[in-house]
C-alpha cells in the first residue's frame, strides 16, 4: 500500500474511534470520510488483495449483508459495513477499521454501485430488488436499473447474484456471463408492470412473470425458498433457522447462501452463522424498558413497510414517521400502504410527519391514538411486547432512546 | 354496474401511473362520499381495459416517463375518457396525468401528443421542481389555499382557453407564478400523489360537482385542518 494510503487509513482509523468516544455516532462515515480527503484512491487501495461481495437493492441489503458476511466467516476474517453505513465513506472506514482480512462484505446504496464495482473490483455483486424509495430524490426505479445495467456490463468477469422474481434486476442482470439466479419472492409489484426492455405490459402468475411484447422473463432460480428452508442448486432442501422474523429474511437468508457459495462456502457450514445473527444495526432489536419488551422494526418505503406488518406481533404498535433528509422530504408514499392490517391491534402515532400519518390512518379506518414521545408511548401500552415500526430517521430517534441499541 | 344514484369513481391506469401515493385520491373521494350517505363504487380501469365512459369522477396521476407516454397515447386511441369529460364527467388530474391532458408534453426527450382536454402544452424545465407548493386558488372556485409537495421537470403554458388553478406563494407549480389549470370540470395540478389529503375541500368541490349540489353537509376535519396548517407554514409563504 503506498504511504499516502497508510497515512490515510490511520487518519480513518483515528477519526472513527474518536467519533465513537466522543458519541457522536458509530464513526463510520467521518472516518472514511477525511480518508478519502487525504487519499481519493483510498477505497481502490483497501480493496486491493481481498475477495469481495458487493450488496445492492432498494430494501433488505443491510440485513442480507449480515447474513453474507456471517456465512463468509467460514472460510476466515470478513470485512464489513455492519452499520448500514453505504456509501463510499463508509465502505472506506469499514476496511480501513477491519484491517487486513481476506474478504470482505459491503452494502452498496444502489445509486453508488457503479462506482463501488470500479474501486473494488468484486468477485460477486448481489442484486436483492428495485422498488420506489424516496421519489422525491432517488432515480426513477427504471434508471436505477439502467444505471446497474452499464455498470454490469463494465464488469463482465464479476459474477452477479440476482432475484429472479424482480423484473428490474433481471433486466439489470441479464447482460452479465456469470448469473446465479434466486427466488427471495416480491411482496411489492407496483413498480415493475411495464417491462423496462419493451415498454410492454408484464404478466404474473403463480410466481411466474413474463414481458407480453418481448424476451424478458422470469428465469429459472437457483436458489430459493421453500417451506422454513432453502433449496440449493443441486435440489437439496436446508432447514433455516433464524432469529430474524418474518418470511422476508427467510429469502435474505437464501440470498446469503448463494452469495457465500460463489466463495465455496456450503450451506451446511454456513447456516449455523446464519442462525447467530440476532439483530442488524438495531434492526429487529428487542429491548426491555419499564416492563415492556420494545421491539424495532425499521420500514422505509411502501415494500419494507408490508414487510414489516407481516413479522410484527398482533400487539401494541407505535408508528413513527419523519421525512427529514435520508427519509425524503415527501410523504405521498403513505397512501402506497395498506394500513389494514393494524386494525385488530392498538395502534400509536408519533414522529414529525405524525399527521400527516393521521389524516393517512384515518382514510384507512385505522384507529389510533397520537403521543408526542417514544416514552409517552410507553407509559400508554400494558406490559408486553410494544411493536416499534419506524422509517429511518424515526428509527434512530428511538434506537437512541435505547442507549443506540444495535 | 350501478344504480343512477351511485356515484362512480374511474382510477384511469394505476398500472401506469400511480407512483406517488395515487391511490389516496380515490380512497379519500370515497370515504368523503360515503361520510355524507352518497353510495359510491371505485373503479380501477387498467391500460389493457376499455376507458367507460359513463363514470362521474375521473382521476389520472403521477408516473415517470415511459409510462405517461403509453397512457396518453392508450387513452387517444381508446377515446372513452374524452366522451366521458364532453359528458360532463369531473375530472382531477395529477402531474403527469394532468400534462397529458394537454396538447402536448415531453417524455424521454421527445414531443409527445396529449389527450387536448385542458388548453395548455408542457415542455421541459431547466431545473426540477421539488418541495413544498402553496396557492391561492382562484376565488371563483370559493376554496382555502392550495398545499402539496411537488416532483416534476416540467414546466406548462396555459392557452386562454385555460384558467390558472392557483397563484403561487412557494414553490414552482406550473412556471413560478401560476400552478395548474381548470376547466369546466377539469382540475389539473403538480400537487402530485394523494393531493386531496392535504386540501379536503377539493375533494368536496369534485363531489358536488359530480351530482350537482351547492354544499355539502359538513365533516370532522380535525386532522386534516391539523396537517394543512402544519404544510401551510412549513411552505412559508
Amino acid at each position: 500500500m503506498p504511504l499516502r494510503a497508510k497515512v490515510a487509513t490511520s487518519v480513518s482509523k483515528t477519526a472513527a474511534a474518536l467519533s465513537r468516544a466522543a458519541g457522536r455516532g458509530d464513526g463510520s462515515v467521518i472516518g472514511g470520510w477525511l480518508g478519502l480527503k487525504i487519499d481519493p484512491d483510498l477505497l481502490s487501495h483497501l480493496a486491493a488483495g481481498r475477495a469481495i461481495a458487493l450488496v445492492s437493492g432498494t430494501n433488505g441489503k443491510t440485513t442480507t449483508t449480515r447474513l453474507a458476511a456471517a456465512a463468509l466467516g467460514v472460510l476466515g476474517p470478513v470485512a464489513t459495513n455492519s452499520f448500514g453505513a453505504n456509501m463510499p465513506t463508509g465502505h472506506t472506514s469499514a476496511l480501513a477499521k477491519a484491517g487486513a482480512t481476506p474478504f470482505a462484505v459491503l452494502e452498496v446504496d444502489e445509486h453508488y454501485l457503479a462506482r463501488v464495482i470500479d474501486e473494488t473490483n468484486p468477485r460477486v455483486v448481489g442484486l436483492l430488488n428495485l422498488s420506489r424509495d424516496q421519489l422525491d430524490r432517488a432515480k426513477e426505479v427504471a434508471m436505477m436499473a439502467q444505471l446497474w445495467r452499464t455498470a454490469l456490463a463494465g464488469h463482465p468477469d464479476v459474477h452477479v447474484v440476482a432475484n429472479a422474481d424482480d423484473p428490474m434486476v433481471v433486466w439489470a442482470a441479464t447482460g452479465s456471463s456469470h448469473i446465479t439466479w434466486f427466488s427471495a419472492g416480491q411482496r411489492w409489484t407496483d413498480d415493475s408492470w411495464v417491462c423496462p426492455e419493451s415498454g410492454h405490459p408484464i404478466e404474473r402468475s403463480n410466481g411466474d412473470w413474463w414481458c407480453t411484447g418481448c424476451w424478458l422473463r422470469r428465469p429459472a432460480p437457483q436458489w430459493r425458498v421453500e417451506d422454513d428452508g432453502v433449496v440449493d442448486p443441486r435440489g437439496d432442501w436446508h432447514l433455516v433457522k433464524l432469529q430474524l422474523p418474518g418470511r422476508v429474511n427467510l429469502g435474505n437468508a437464501a440470498t446469503a447462501l448463494a452469495v457465500a457459495a460463489e466463495f465455496g462456502v456450503r450451506p451446511i457450514e454456513a447456516l449455523p452463522r446464519l442462525s447467530g445473527v440476532a439483530s442488524v444495526a438495531g434492526r429487529y432489536a428487542q429491548v426491555d424498558r419499564d416492563g415492556r419488551n420494545v421491539r424495532l422494526l425499521l420500514a422505509k418505503n411502501p415494500a419494507s413497510w408490508l414487510e414489516a406488518f407481516d413479522m410484527a406481533e398482533q400487539a401494541p404498535t407505535l408508528l413513527s414517521i419523519n421525512a427529514r433528509d435520508p427519509d425524503g422530504f415527501d410523504t405521498s408514499w403513505l397512501y402506497d400502504v395498506d394500513f389494514a392490517p393494524l386494525r385488530d391491534r392498538p395502534v400509536l402515532i408519533t414522529g414529525d410527519r405524525a399527521y400527516d400519518l393521521a389524516v393517512r390512518l384515518e382514510v384507512n379506518a385505522v384507529p389510533f391514538r397520537h403521543v408526542l414521545s417514544f416514552e409517552e408511548a410507553i407509559q400508554l401500552v400494558p406490559p408486553g411486547r410494544l411493536e416499534v415500526i419506524a422509517n429511518y430517521t424515526a428509527f434512530q430517534d428511538i434506537r437512541a432512546e435505547l442507549d443506540r441499541v444495535n | 354496474m350501478s344504480t343512477e344514484s351511485t356515484l362512480r369513481i374511474v382510477w384511469i391506469y394505476p398500472d401506469l401511473l400511480s407512483t406517488y401515493g395515487d391511490r389516496g385520491n380515490m380512497l379519500i373521494l370515497g370515504r368523503r362520499a360515503a361520510m355524507r350517505g352518497i353510495p359510491v363504487e371505485c373503479y380501477e380501469v387498467r391500460s389493457d381495459q376499455p376507458m367507460p365512459a359513463t363514470a362521474d369522477i375521473y382521476l389520472i396521476g403521477g408516473g415517470e416517463d415511459g409510462p405517461q407516454a403509453l397512457a396518453a397515447q392508450r387513452l387517444i386511441n381508446d377515446g372513452g375518457l374524452h366522451r366521458a369529460v364532453n359528458q360532463g364527467a369531473a375530472v382531477l388530474a395529477i402531474c403527469a396525468g394532468y400534462q397529458l391532458f394537454g396538447h402536448s408534453f415531453f417524455a424521454k426527450g421527445a414531443k409527445c401528443a396529449g389527450l387536448g382536454l385542458l388548453d395548455l402544452h408542457s415542455d421541459r424545465g431547466e431545473t426540477r421542481a421539488v418541495g413544498e407548493l402553496r396557492g391561492d386558488i382562484d376565488p371563483r372556485l370559493g376554496l382555502p389555499a392550495l398545499t402539496g409537495f411537488e416532483n416534476h421537470g416540467g414546466r406548462t403554458h396555459l392557452g386562454p382557453a385555460a384558467t390558472p388553478l392557483a397563484r403561487v406563494t412557494a414553490g414552482i407549480g406550473n412556471d413560478g407564478q401560476t400552478e395548474g389549470a381548470w376547466h369546466g370540470k377539469i382540475l389539473g395540478t403538480y400537487s402530485h400523489g394523494p393531493a386531496l389529503a392535504r386540501n379536503p375541500a377539493i375533494a368536496d368541490l369534485l363531489l358536488r360537482w359530480a351530482i350537482g349540489a351547492d354544499s355539502l353537509s359538513p365533516v370532522d376535519d380535525t386532522w386534516p385542518d391539523r396537517l394543512r396548517a402544519e404544510r401551510l407554514a412549513a411552505a412559508g409563504a
